[in-house]
């Protein structure tokens, strides 16, 4: 393995980590929000408050690095992302800036203001839907050169693109599809019943739609970027594993088994984004920088790595701590008390 | 105006507030250990209740850092794209470790803040805060580091454009670094021992009498009084860098612009058409012996350097008020503690709490006006001698709406801090608390 795939993998992973981790959360606050509109706020709100307090600092940890680790292994990302996603990444920002405050503020400050519980909510949603313009513009073709020599964002291209809304949607409704079956396991191990019932019907309801925009993005990769389309098909069998986990995963919530359906759920998107990873090989940014002529030099991506390394023997033992204390943990589950 | 000047407005902007929150972040947990350690050594519910108190308020000050500092990470990339193309291949291993220095922090606050009274062994608990102080205080060195590295660039060798004989290490360790982490660390702790002082002098100001406040403002100001010492050392320390390493800052910080000996330190002031300065107080010598522990030691003046390297001059503003401020600090703190310790009755009367209360916002305005010294001071380099802030920039023409929806965030977020720590704090005074814990402890016994 050389050290740019290293590279490459050890950031595609850490994304993974922050989707799932994010999505639940944003999920939650999707529901959270949600459900006062419908008014079954009542049910759902126990779990999702016991869930989020002590995490929700360490998800955005996640993003963190994975940027951070971006620029580090591949600075001349930094020049193209960082000059045509000013506004869509700065867009993110504020709502992500948005969301952490005020849900400290509504946590520990004053309690049950539902102006923050709908800010949360909202913001839930359309941060997805900003963050992934990140990705849709790696796909290539919505870069365009100005005259005087630099590149700009073809807004136009963007927002007329079939392409682009449909990651947007699949963006949208795998964070609610993520985050119900999360939630469903969460209760079942609270043994608070209705939250259950309720997230379990969540699942379902968002399982079908996440399954036809994956599939409906595959189709239009054929016109949008032929070169990745032939890549996507070479790895076929891997989505194809991807969807008899999805299968799976449903299956299993039928039977009441709700922890692993949810682990069958990660499986399932951990397959379709380690196979789309690796299906663009060895692009970061179509056609513009590839895995090779973006990577740092040698010297800082030995050192990188072997911080990396030190790192986890100093992360890995630590997260265990908080997963045995607050998401593991029965007692604290059910009655906030570790 | 053009991409570049609002890139700054916004760097500057963003920093600005980070700064605040960034310094609090860095500060409070050494506090809450402290308080922490004396209520469990001396068995005093009032150091316990400190600790448990400052740890609620820090939840808050640390999301908003938390986000800002998302904010700032982001726009590094955004606004200044080829900077941190060229940069990020020599200082990616200070950016990268400060994550993991985050991502540690971040998991023990949140263990410490959920498990008080968890544990049979409350000395347990109070090791939680260890990691939390450390990695604040790493996430501190690492991002000054990397300012540092801007300061004083080195570990590379550049070769028709190309970086080649990289050294991340030596990049980091550059000579900036020492003295700019050691002051940031103590000015930090100093800000943020002021500032909860001065809430502890606004609860004895309004006449509260408990003990618990009285206590805490002694604590507190120890504390600052140390640090305020340290901070001053440091900074002539950094004074010394300067004169060594970044002429052109100290001397148009100093409005000094004949090279000579006997240099004269020059507060405030105004300066005319002609580079004349007027109306300053002049104080014989104190610039050679600041620069060189010795009065006719000769101090560079910026005639000896090319006017288009010559920083902005209002700098010297900004060094005025941060060293004034920590003259004035270093000398309340210093009056506090010995009329504290022989019982002077003046330290008790309004106007003085007054002074105290007035102790924390004046720390933190000396911070933000050492990072506008320093940052301003750089120009017209983002990069010392390798990269023009103009090279480094963004061409995009959005910035200055990008200016606009930040600096309304900024307000909310600020607005926010304020509104809900007071209502948190006032909702449920620590007295209250302590009656409440006190009956506990009663029915405990029974
Ligand atoms: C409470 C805050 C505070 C106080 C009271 C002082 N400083 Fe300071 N100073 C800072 C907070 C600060 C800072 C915010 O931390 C800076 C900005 C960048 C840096 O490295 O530290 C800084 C920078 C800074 C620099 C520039 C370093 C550089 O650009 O590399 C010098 C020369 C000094 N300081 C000197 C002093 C002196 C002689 C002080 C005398 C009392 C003093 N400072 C008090
Ligand atoms: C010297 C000035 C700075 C200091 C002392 C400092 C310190 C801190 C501290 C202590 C925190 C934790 C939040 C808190 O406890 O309040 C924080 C958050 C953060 N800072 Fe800064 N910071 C500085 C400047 C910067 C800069 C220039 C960047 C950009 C590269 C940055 C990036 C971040 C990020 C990304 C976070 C959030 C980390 C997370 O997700 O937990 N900081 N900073
Ligand atoms: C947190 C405290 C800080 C404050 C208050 C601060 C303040 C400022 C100010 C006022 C400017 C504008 C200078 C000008 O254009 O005239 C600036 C620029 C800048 N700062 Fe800082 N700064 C801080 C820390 C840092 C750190 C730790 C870094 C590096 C990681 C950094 C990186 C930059 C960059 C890249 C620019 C833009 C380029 C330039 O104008 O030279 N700053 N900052």
């Amino acid at each position: 393995m050389t050290v740019e795939i290293l590279g490459i993998s050890v950031l595609w992973l850490f994304l993974f980590g922050y989707v799932i981790v994010a999505s639940i959360d944003f999920g939650a606050g999707f529901f959270n929000a949600s459900t006062i509109v419908t008014k079954k706020h009542h049910i759902v709100n126990n779990v999702i408050q016991r869930y989020l307090s002590p995490v929700w600092e360490i998800t955005n940890v996640f993003l963190v690095f994975f940027f951070v680790g971006m620029i580090g292994f591949f600075p001349s990302t930094a020049y193209y992302f960082g000059t045509v996603l000013l506004i869509p990444i700065s867009i993110s920002i504020i709502l992500l800036a948005l969301r952490g405050s005020y849900y400290a503020f509504g946590t520990y400050g004053t309690k049950g203001h539902k102006g923050y519980t709908l800010m949360y909510g909202v913001t839930g949603v359309l941060i997805p839907a900003s963050l992934s313009t990140a990705l849709i513009v790696s796909q290539g073709g919505f870069i365009r050169e100005t005259s005087a020599g630099g590149i700009e964002l073809d807004y136009v291209a963007l927002f007329t693109s079939p392409f682009a809304w449909s990651i947007v949607l699949l963006s949208l409704v795998s964070v609610l599809f993520i985050s119900a079956s999360f939630l469903a396991y969460y209760s079942s191990v609270a043994e608070d019943y209705d939250a259950l019932k309720l997230f379990k019907r969540y699942t379902w309801i968002w399982s079908f739609p996440t399954i036809i925009t994956a599939l409906g993005i595959i189709i239009e990769m054929r016109w949008h970027n032929p070169s990745h389309y032939q890549g996507l098909l070479s790895l076929w069998w891997v989505f194809a594993l991807s969807f008899i986990c999805f299968i799976t995963s449903l299956w299993l919530l039928k039977k009441k088994r709700f922890g692993w359906s949810f682990i069958l759920v990660v499986l399932q998107f951990a397959l379709a984004f380690y196979g789309y990873g690796v299906s663009r090989y060895p692009y970061l940014l179509y056609p513009y920088i590839t895995i090779y002529d973006g990577f740092t030099n040698e010297t800082m991506a030995y050192a990188l790595v072997t911080v990396f390394i030190f790192g986890l023997m100093l992360l890995i033992p630590s997260l265990y701590l908080v997963f045995k204390l607050f998401i593991m943990n029965k007692p604290y589950i059910k009655k906030g008390k570790a | 105006m053009e991409s570049v000047e609002f890139s700054r407005y916004l760097t500057m902007l963003t920093l600005s507030v980070h700064v605040i929150y960034a310094t609090l972040g860095v500060g409070v947990p050494i506090m809450i250990a402290l308080a922490h350690w004396l209520g469990l050594k001396r068995k005093d519910e009032h150091y316990l209740l400190l600790a448990k108190r400052w740890a609620r308020g820090y939840v808050i000050t640390v999301a908003v850092g938390v986000v800002t500092g998302t904010a700032i990470a982001l726009q590094l990339a955004l606004l200044w794209p080829r900077f941190m193309e060229f940069a990020g291949q020599l200082v990616a291993l200070p950016l990268f470790m400060e994550t993991f220095a985050f991502f540690f922090e971040a998991i023990f606050l949140g263990i410490y803040l959920y498990t008080w009274d968890r544990f049979k062994n409350p000395m347990r608990h109070f090791y939680l805060l260890i990691p939390v102080v450390l990695g604040s205080a790493m996430s501190a060195l690492f991002i000054t580091s990397v300012n540092a590295f801007m300061n004083t660039p080195q570990g590379f060798t550049l070769v028709d454009g190309q970086l080649t004989n990289i050294q991340p290490l030596l990049a980091m360790f550059n000579p900036a670094m020492p003295t700019k982490v050691a002051h940031v660390l103590t000015s930090a702790y100093m800000t943020t021992a002021f500032v909860l002082a001065a809430i502890a002098a606004y609860h004895l100001m309004k006449g509260n009498k408990h003990a618990y406040h009285r206590k805490a403002l002694a604590l507190t100001m120890k504390v600052a009084l140390i640090f305020s010492i340290a901070t001053a050392l440091v900074g002539d320390l950094s004074g010394k860098f300067l004169a060594e390493y970044q002429p052109e800052k100290l001397a148009a910080a100093e409005w000094h612009f004949e090279t000579e000996g006997e240099a004269p330190l020059m507060l405030y002031g105004i300066l005319t058409e002609t580079n004349e300065v007027k109306y300053a107080i002049k104080i014989p010598y104190a610039l050679s012996i600041l620069v060189h522990s010795n009065p006719t030691g000769v101090v560079t003046g910026l005639n000896d350097i090319p006017e288009e390297y010559h920083p902005p001059y209002v700098i010297h503003y900004f060094f005025d008020i941060m060293v004034t401020i920590g003259i004035w600090l270093t000398f309340l703190s210093l009056v506090y503690w010995i009329a504290l310790s022989r019982n002077w009755a003046f330290i008790q009367t309004r106007l003085f709490r007054f002074l105290l209360v007035t102790s924390g916002p004046l720390a933190m305005i000396a911070i933000e006006a050492g990072w506008w010294f320093t940052e301003v001071g750089r120009q017209p380099w983002i990069m010392r001698d390798f990269m023009k802030t103009a090279e480094g920039a963004t061409n995009s023409p959005y910035v200055g709406w990008m200016f606009v929806a930040f600096a309304i965030l900024y307000v909310i977020l600020l607005i926010g801090t304020v509104v809900v720590l007071t209502r948190m704090f006032k909702n449920n005074p620590a007295e209250r608390e302590l009656e409440r814990m006190e009956t506990e402890q009663r029915s405990v016994a029974k």
